[in-house]
């Protein structure tokens, strides 16, 4: 799950990590009013959307960029008008765009020095490890591949935590003076605090910033949640903005379906995860291009395969369909009764290929073949026959 | 032969009243393993289905039927607490099949488990067969059919996938292990490795992995160095895209690193044999096995 800038922002003051003052605005008079308050300095609006990079994004109506600097807030008042409602394009959105309901409006920094500083949940450790560099404001993956000596790491123990002594070895080693020691320290300790609090698989601050009066600064920050633990964090689940997801997938979570949306033309609806890749991969190897990851589970109901089957189909893309399923718990006679219903209710307009196996197999395949909504039914003996016979339909006639 | 679990295993379900313990304690006992126990609290001096006493501790339940295996069953919010008590009990083997559990209870359990006599198993997994002997988990048993192929695997369904190809040409499994899809697990799939290539049991073995994290990697090498025992592997997330997880918590290309292909030119470094597609897991490791004889 992803946030929003502002909302990041919000999350780290919870934890005392200094960022720039400002706050986030989804109406002119909101934006003005913030600027008024910031008093005479430069203010920077950034539209908020999912996207990364806004600065050198267009807007469709030809407005350039969406981060701008303004001195008076009758400027930021300007600026914001070209911003609200209309559709920002970024090189990560793709040429739809994403609609700009909000724009945080922040006192800009005057940046002395740029840091990336990162907590994460190591797997290979299984503890958390901080991984910094005085290589701020720029690409990490670059500066670790040019200059990894650059790249300073230190892992945490998960049960003692990060000691003080920890965070002052990292002060020095990312060249912060005695007079910034406690800023910094304070800065990593809340960042840590906030790691943990709320169940982050990372949280990444690039940049963190010096300024020239010497401040130390959280400007930037990105958190990654781990899915699992949303249960204990209702507040950070409530963070979630459906508009920046893909329709499917908001669809597809609602009936607690495991889907992700891709480019290609065949749509798939496996049960379990691995096998939901191995579907996708083996497609590609026969020449065609997978639509989705569709993983209904270990044991969804016969509503669930339903749901999960009506999201193939409205899917206007779709030139083929290919259902693999290796019953387990899932039995095979329940994916073929969901499937039935589905098109009982939302026409099939394309070819689908059932490769079913496991338990109740038989019973499936009965159903499948009794079934008058099933006429066209193309039947697979195995993972290869099916992948190719879903290949072979996709294809244009 | 066999590894982990065989005829002498006795296991304990922790979770046992629950609806999905209970159907799967069922498959299980229908499949032979010995259910010595049940831990559910609260329920503690039942009988599930009239055979297995319930305990409200594992401890017990450790006390009073010697039971050397768990089953966790427990639901993701108190399963890291279930684990840990069947390490405190010093139950040998911990399997949780559970899903959905927070990867920081995982880190601490992982943490405390460190010195501890117990080895687990999962989470997120579908648990471990030695085909005619035991059964510990949610996998169908009939697909299985015993022998000397080791099957080691972060997948279920993918398994399934892969031994029935196997059962399907007439090769039988030593042990299947389902090691699980969370990125902070218990086994590893070079510690499984480590336990087949010592299994007189095993002659060869199949190893499914996928996307993320640097496991596969790391058993490749340590075959590489020490194994002389055929092996066959198929990486699945060759068309994931990068930055998505797939499913699997542990299942996510991040920072180039954990890719499909990366993992493959590490596992061809070292002498295995590569499935092109999930299709071929099986005849991938029978031409290894024709080639050696």
């Amino acid at each position: 799950m992803n946030i929003h800038e502002y909302q990041a922002k919000e999350l780290l003051q919870r934890f005392d990590v200094a960022t720039t003052r400002g706050r986030v605005a989804a109406t002119l008079d909101e934006a003005e009013q913030i600027a008024h308050e910031l008093g005479d300095v430069e203010v920077v609006v950034k539209a908020q959307i999912h996207a990364g990079g806004r600065g050198k994004g267009t807007f469709k109506n030809g407005f350039q960029g969406g981060v701008h600097f303004r001195k008076t807030s009758t400027d930021v008042r300007e600026v914001v008008a070209k911003m609200l409602g209309q559709i920002l394009v970024t090189h990560q959105t793709g040429p739809a765009g994403r609609v700009v309901n909000k724009v945080l409006v922040a006192e800009s920094a005057e940046i002395a020095r740029e840091i990336y500083f990162a907590i994460l949940l190591d797997r290979t450790t299984a503890a958390p490890l901080i991984v910094a560099s005085t290589e701020g404001g720029v690409e990490i993956e670059t500066v670790a591949a040019k200059s990894p000596e650059k790249i300073i790491h230190q892992a945490v123990d998960p049960l003692a935590g990060l000691q003080p002594f920890q965070t002052r070895k990292l002060a020095k080693q990312l060249g912060f003076e005695s007079s910034q020691l406690e800023s910094a320290l304070k800065l990593f300790e809340g960042l840590y605090r906030t790691f943990l609090a709320f169940d982050c698989s990372m949280v990444e601050v690039n940049p963190l910033v010096v300024t020239t009066s010497g401040d130390v600064l959280a400007l930037d920050a990105k958190f990654n949640f781990d899915d699992n633990a949303l249960y204990r964090h209702p507040e950070i689940a409530a963070l979630r903005d459906v508009a920046e997801e893909d329709p499917r997938e908001v669809e597809a979570s609602k009936h607690g379906l495991s889907y992700i949306g891709l480019d290609g033309n065949i749509a798939c609806l496996v049960n379990g995860a691995g096998l939901a890749m191995a579907t996708m991969d083996i497609i590609k190897f026969y020449g065609g291009d997978p639509a989705n990851f569709l993983d209904v589970g270990g044991g969804a109901t016969e509503e669930q395969v339903t749901e999960a089957f009506k999201i193939l189909i409205v899917d206007k893309k779709v030139k083929a369909i290919l259902v693999n399923i290796f019953g387990g718990i899932m039995k095979c006679d329940v994916i073929a009764q969901g499937i039935i219903n589905a098109a009982k209710t939302v026409k099939l307009s394309v070819p689908l290929v059932v490769r079913l196996e496991g338990t109740n197999v038989e019973r499936g395949k009965q159903l499948l073949k009794e079934s008058p909504d099933m006429s066209g039914l193309i039947a697979a003996d195995d993972l290869a026959d099916a992948a190719q016979k879903a290949v072979t339909a996709a294809k244009p006639k | 032969m066999s590894v982990l679990v065989d005829k002498s295993t006795r296991l304990v379900v922790q979770g046992i009243t629950g609806s999905a313990g209970a159907f799967h304690t069922r498959q299980c006992m229908d499949y032979g393993t010995n259910v010595v126990a049940g831990v559910t609290p609260g329920k503690g001096s039942q009988m599930f289905d009239g055979k297995v006493p319930v305990f409200d501790t594992v401890w017990e339940a450790r006390q009073k039927t010697g039971c050397n295996a768990s089953m966790v069953f427990v639901p993701a919010p108190s399963a890291a607490d279930s684990i840990l008590e069947a390490v405190d009990a010093e139950v040998e083997l911990v399997v949780c099949i559970t899903e959905g559990i927070p990867v920081m209870d995982m880190m601490r359990v992982k943490a405390l488990m460190r010195g501890k006599k117990s080895r687990l198993i999962g989470p997120n997994c579908p648990g471990i067969i030695t085909p005619g002997a035991c059964k510990i988990g949610i996998m169908p048993g009939y697909i299985h059919k015993p022998g000397n192929i080791g099957v080691i695997s972060r997948s279920g369904t993918l398994t399934y996938e892969a031994v029935w190809q196997l059962t399907s040409r007439g090769y039988g499994q030593s042990t299947c292990i389902g090691i699980g899809g969370d990125p902070i697990h218990g086994l590893s799939h070079l510690d499984c490795v480590k336990l087949f290539n010592e299994d007189p049991g095993t002659d060869a073995m199949v190893l499914i992995g996928e996307i993320g994290g640097s496991a596969e990697e790391e058993a490749a090498d340590w075959i590489k160095a020490n194994c002389k025992k055929p092996v066959a592997a198929f990486i699945a997330g060759m068309t994931a895209p990068p930055g998505r997880r797939m499913g699997h918590a542990g299942a996510i290309v991040s920072g180039g690193k954990g890719t499909a292909a990366g993992k493959i030119e590490a596992l061809k470094a070292a002498g295995i044999a590569i499935a092109d597609t999930p299709a071929t897991i099986a005849d991938t490791l029978i031409a290894q096995l024709k080639a050696r004889a």
